[in-house]
């Protein structure tokens, strides 16, 4: 039973794989895949408090994991219903896309309940690999075709680079502890707090995480795999697996429990970096996914603030932030997913006087960009507001100073994109037209609206619930 | 904890805030434009009604916050949902619920697209602005500080003029970058205080004479971004100026009020030796707004520019009135705070309503329309005579006040008589620029337009005019009650203070010669 998410989203592939099998049309396809999400759905919620360890212990079941899981699943079904038709991908492909997302997304499950060094380089490749096929698998139009190969080869090449400092990372805690338990290791690390290979070591492995967090120094990958994948990867990408590397970091770090210690210095400066590279470079763009792109850069970064306070509060505020983030990354890639003629990239000229043409998008659009900038009472506020109490309380005044600043910086760009959105287009501008909403997809977006303030406002019931979980986690 | 008077019975302030935002839905499943005017002009006029019980259940003879409820809000971060009134912020708060109706009124043929989205933004806005004055949570006051950017950059960038973009983006930028600073000073005061928000408990702490230094900037920062002072001020014309009606007058008559309360609620109790010592530099930027604010009035060909810069004036004598730092001076800048939304308010009004008829701001165009709008005019003297401080106004009520605050300003050893005379042209130039207006709009010269196509202002127009009229009789001539609300806050303010302040006095003290 504890293995039961799991067990549906194997399912789930082994219909896709049957599926790519026989010539089936893409409606069948599509059905099918909502129907599986909706289900996997419901089977995170039913698990929610089961726990349990499996496979010799390499395998944990907690409510912190399945929470995590719900959310993988959730950010799963919103993705495949806002990108409906797909217009990004080949027919053809449609059942392999599929069942490569449904790979992922069991690797990402797989990860958040990973409770030995291994099964978590294991579940990290499970999930990774599936995604170095998705990003390449895209509709060419017009010659674009060297754009998602770029992609793909500089996702594949940087997370090999990632994983490959993880791995060493992993071989000196295996050295030093002569375990790759967590739970062994944990109790061994106390009496090594002194070794100077201990910091590289934990580095190095976080750095894996780093990489799918995109915080800086890895966020080379970024921009260009956003926006060289089609854009329901991108919304994948920007959404699930940074749940489930926020997840793992929490983990890590409270195995390497040292306040104010070098690794927390190191942290701080990667946050601190992250924020400024991420939102300056932001303040540029053009393409509307590359502008999101950077802006999970800066997001990455705040993030990290509750990760560096070593603390439980501070872990479930990191874990709220990220949760939000994800809410608001998934309203953003609707609206891109209704604008976006054939799956083609959207720029963020052509959201000039969307106000006019659907008030419900723009609206979406709205809350979801002043969320990512940090106004209240939205969800992005809140989180943020939180991250910087607790990371003042450890002593951060700089770090939280600096963060305040960029919060301002970023304004700007989120700002100009609301601007677009609600100005009176010129009457010669030639607007993009827009792809109806369906009801499916209204009724999601109101839904995400309600979230992004429901839990903007009240965030005092996520809190407690994730606070509970994290301290039944505690390894 | 013993500065709250728990209210008991109907919760009358959470009412007042929620009233209008559970209000709002109705409006989200109605297609039709005019049930959407009424609905917000009888919620709103509901609110304003039902905001009459604070002053009949207000115990003017305490300085202690009334009203008040507490409920927990974020157990993690110890955030309380914790909001009050006291005499500072009681008529502040009767302001925005008593002018909100007369918004919509205003904006019932003003605005002719997208109707239930303004009426929404409307209501937004009220619930926010009360929300500004009466939260006594500080991270509680910040979300309604920010939260209130939202409906105002709609309200300016959808519905407003020409340059709107221009104009909801410099708004926006302005007050959102003045205020992130204020976020980590306040996370500062949540750590100083036993991690508490809570702002009655962040008054008078004796904090170190650095750390007030730099919170009072912060502070100084956002608050005078949003008052705006000088020379802070330059979002504010471009605000003015594009927004529609009820935009400008929401702007003029509560938001700027917003940098002035939290002056009085923050600076001066939370950082009392840096008030003191800064006081003298925020006095003097007071008086440099007030002569650039009138100067450059004087120099406007645009109506809703003129009243703009004009408001540059007058915020000034407000903060000078709070900075001199007695009884006269922060009682007269209060009331000064509900005169300039009085009557700017109104002035911002009756230039909507020129505006409406020649669809023109410029000065130019509106010359000689005394013969054919009768009424109009009538109005409009009133109210700018009332702008310039002519006595039996409420404005000469309130700067008289300041004036006399600033006459008997000291610091240390220290008089300053000169303060209150660098002030004095100042009112000199409000005339000068209001009966330049005046005297344009009802005759004008020779080569007016022909204005004889335009209409009188209609009952609608005139029913929204009169209560302004009214309180700007009733505040001129009869201030002793209005007064009578605030006079035990402030003197409690005062006496604190003074008792606080002495480092900073001594530190001044030795500054001076």
């Amino acid at each position: 039973m504890v293995f039961l998410p799991e067990l549906t989203v194997m399912a789930a592939g082994l219909v896709f794989f049957g599926l790519s099998l026989t010539a089936s049309k893409p409606e069948v396809v599509r059905n099918t895949a909502y129907v599986f999400y909706t289900l996997l759905s419901l089977v995170c919620l039913a698990s929610v408090y089961s726990s349990g360890d499996l496979f010799f212990g390499a395998f944990r079941v907690d409510m912190f994991s399945q929470l995590c899981k719900l959310a993988i699943a959730l950010a799963a079904l919103v993705v495949v219903i806002i990108c409906g038709a797909h217009p990004g991908i080949k027919e053809k492909f449609f059942p392999e896309y599929q069942l490569f997302q449904a790979v992922s997304v069991l690797g990402l499950m797989m990860l958040v309940s990973s409770a030995d060094l291994i099964a978590i380089f294991v579940a990290l490749e499970l999930s990774s690999f599936a995604v170095y096929i998705m990003v390449p698998i895209r509709r060419d139009q017009n010659g674009k075709i060297v754009f998602q190969f770029e992609a793909g080869i500089k996702y594949l090449l940087f997370g090999v680079l990632a994983t490959g400092f993880m791995l060493f990372g992993m071989s000196y805690i295996y050295g030093l502890t002569g375990s790759t338990h967590m739970a062994v290791i944990a109790e061994r690390i106390p009496n090594l707090l002194h070794e100077p290979v201990l910091v590289i070591a934990a580095v190095m492995i976080m750095a894996g995480f780093f990489y799918k967090l995109a915080l800086f120094p890895f966020h080379f990958w970024v921009p260009d795999v956003y926006e060289g994948a089609a854009n329901e990867t991108t919304a994948f990408i920007a959404a699930a697996p940074k749940i489930a590397a926020v997840a793992i970091l929490l983990r890590l770090a409270s195995l390497f429990d040292i306040r104010g210690d070098s690794i927390s210095v190191i942290l701080s400066v990667c946050a601190i970096l992250s924020m400024f590279y991420g939102n300056l470079s932001a303040l540029v763009q053009k393409d509307m996914k590359r502008m999101l792109a950077f802006s999970g850069i800066a997001h990455a970064g705040f993030v990290m603030l509750g990760v560096l306070t070593f603390q439980t509060i501070g872990y479930a505020t990191a874990a709220y932030y990220i949760f939000g983030y994800m809410l608001m990354t998934l309203a953003c890639f609707l609206v891109i997913c209704c604008i976006s003629k054939n799956g083609d990239n959207v720029a963020i000229e052509d959201f000039t006087g969307l106000y006019q043409r659907s008030p419900l998008l723009a609206v979406t659009l709205l809350v979801a960009l002043f969320s990512l900038a940090g106004i209240p009472p939205f969800m992005g506020f809140t989180g943020k507001f939180m991250l910087l109490v607790g990371a003042f309380r450890e002593g951060h005044h700089v770090l939280v100073t600096l963060a305040a600043i960029n919060t301002a910086i970023g304004i700007y760009y989120y700002l100009s994109v609301v601007r677009l959105t609600f100005c009176t287009p010129d009457e010669n501008q030639e607007l993009v037209t827009i792809n109806k909403p369906s009801r499916f997809m209204q009724a999601i977006s109101v839904a995400l609206i309600f979230a992004i303030i429901y839990f903007g406002v009240l965030p005092n019931q996520f809190l407690n619930v994730m606070q509970k979980a994290l301290a039944l986690a505690a390894i | 904890m013993e500065q709250l008077l728990i209210h008991t019975g109907p919760p009358v302030l959470s009412i007042l805030i929620f009233l209008p935002l559970i209000a709002v839905i109705p409006l989200l499943f109605t297609a039709n434009d005019n049930f959407a005017r009424k609905w917000t002009l009888v919620v709103t006029s509901v609110a304003a009604l039902y905001s009459l019980r604070l002053l009949s259940g207000f115990d003017r003879t305490t300085s202690a916050f009334q009203f008040c409820e507490k409920h927990t809000w974020i157990e993690a971060l110890n955030i309380n949902y914790v909001i009050g009134l006291d005499g500072i912020s009681i008529l502040l708060v009767l302001l925005t619920t008593l002018i909100m109706p007369f918004c919509v009124l205003a904006s019932w043929t003003y605005i002719s697209k997208r109707v239930r989205a303004f009426m929404v933004c409307l209501l937004v806005m009220e619930s926010a602005m009360i929300g500004v004055f009466v939260a006594l949570d500080f991270l509680l006051f910040y979300v309604f500080w920010e939260a209130m950017l939202i409906p105002m950059y709609l309200i300016i960038g959808i519905w407003g003029g020409p340059r709107k973009i221009y104009a909801s983006i410099k708004f926006f930028l302005y007050t959102l970058a003045g205020s992130v600073l204020l976020l980590v000073a306040i996370i500062w005061l949540f750590v100083q205080n036993g991690y508490s928000f809570f702002i009655p408990d962040m008054m008078w702490q004796n904090y170190g004479f650095t750390s007030q230094l730099l919170v009072f900037l912060t502070f100084f920062l956002a608050f005078a971004i949003k008052v705006p002072m000088f020379p802070f001020h330059t979002w504010l014309p471009a605000a003015h100026v594009e927004a529609p009606t009820a935009g400008s007058v929401i702007l003029a008559s509560v938001l700027l009020k917003m940098g002035t309360y939290g002056f009085l609620r923050f600076a001066l109790p939370i950082t009392p030796d840096a008030t003191v010592y800064l006081a003298p530099a925020i006095l003097w930027l007071s008086i440099a707004g007030i002569i650039y604010g009138g100067f450059t009035a004087l120099a406007q060909s645009d109506m809703k520019k003129l009243i703009a810069y004009s408001s540059v004036g007058h915020m000034g004598f407000v903060t000078l009135g709070i900075f001199v730092l007695n009884q006269e001076g922060v009682e007269g800048s209060i009331l000064q705070m509900i005169n300039h939304g009085v009557t700017t308010g109104a002035l911002f009004l009756c230039v909507g309503m020129i505006y409406e008829r020649t669809h023109s701001r410029e000065l130019r165009s509106a010359t000689g329309v005394g013969k054919y709008m009768p009424w109009f005019v009538t109005f409009l003297t009133f109210f700018s005579l009332s702008s310039f401080a002519f006595p039996g106004t409420n404005s000469f009520v309130g700067e008289f006040m300041i004036l006399a605050g600033a006459f008997s300003f000291e610091v240390g050893q220290g008089k300053f008589p000169y303060l209150a005379l660098a002030a004095i042209p100042g009112a000199v130039l409000a005339a000068a620029y209001m009966l330049r207006m005046l005297q344009k709009i009802i005759w004008g010269g020779t080569d007016n337009p022909d204005q004889s196509w335009i209409k009188d202002i209609n009952k609608r127009e005139i029913i929204t005019l009169a209560p302004f009229l009214l309180f700007v009789f009733w505040i001129g001539l009869a201030p002793q009650g209005f007064l009578n609300l605030m006079h035990a806050s402030v003197a409690n303010l005062l006496s604190q203070f003074a008792a606080h302040s002495a480092q900073g006095v001594t530190t001044v003290g030795q500054l001076l010669p």
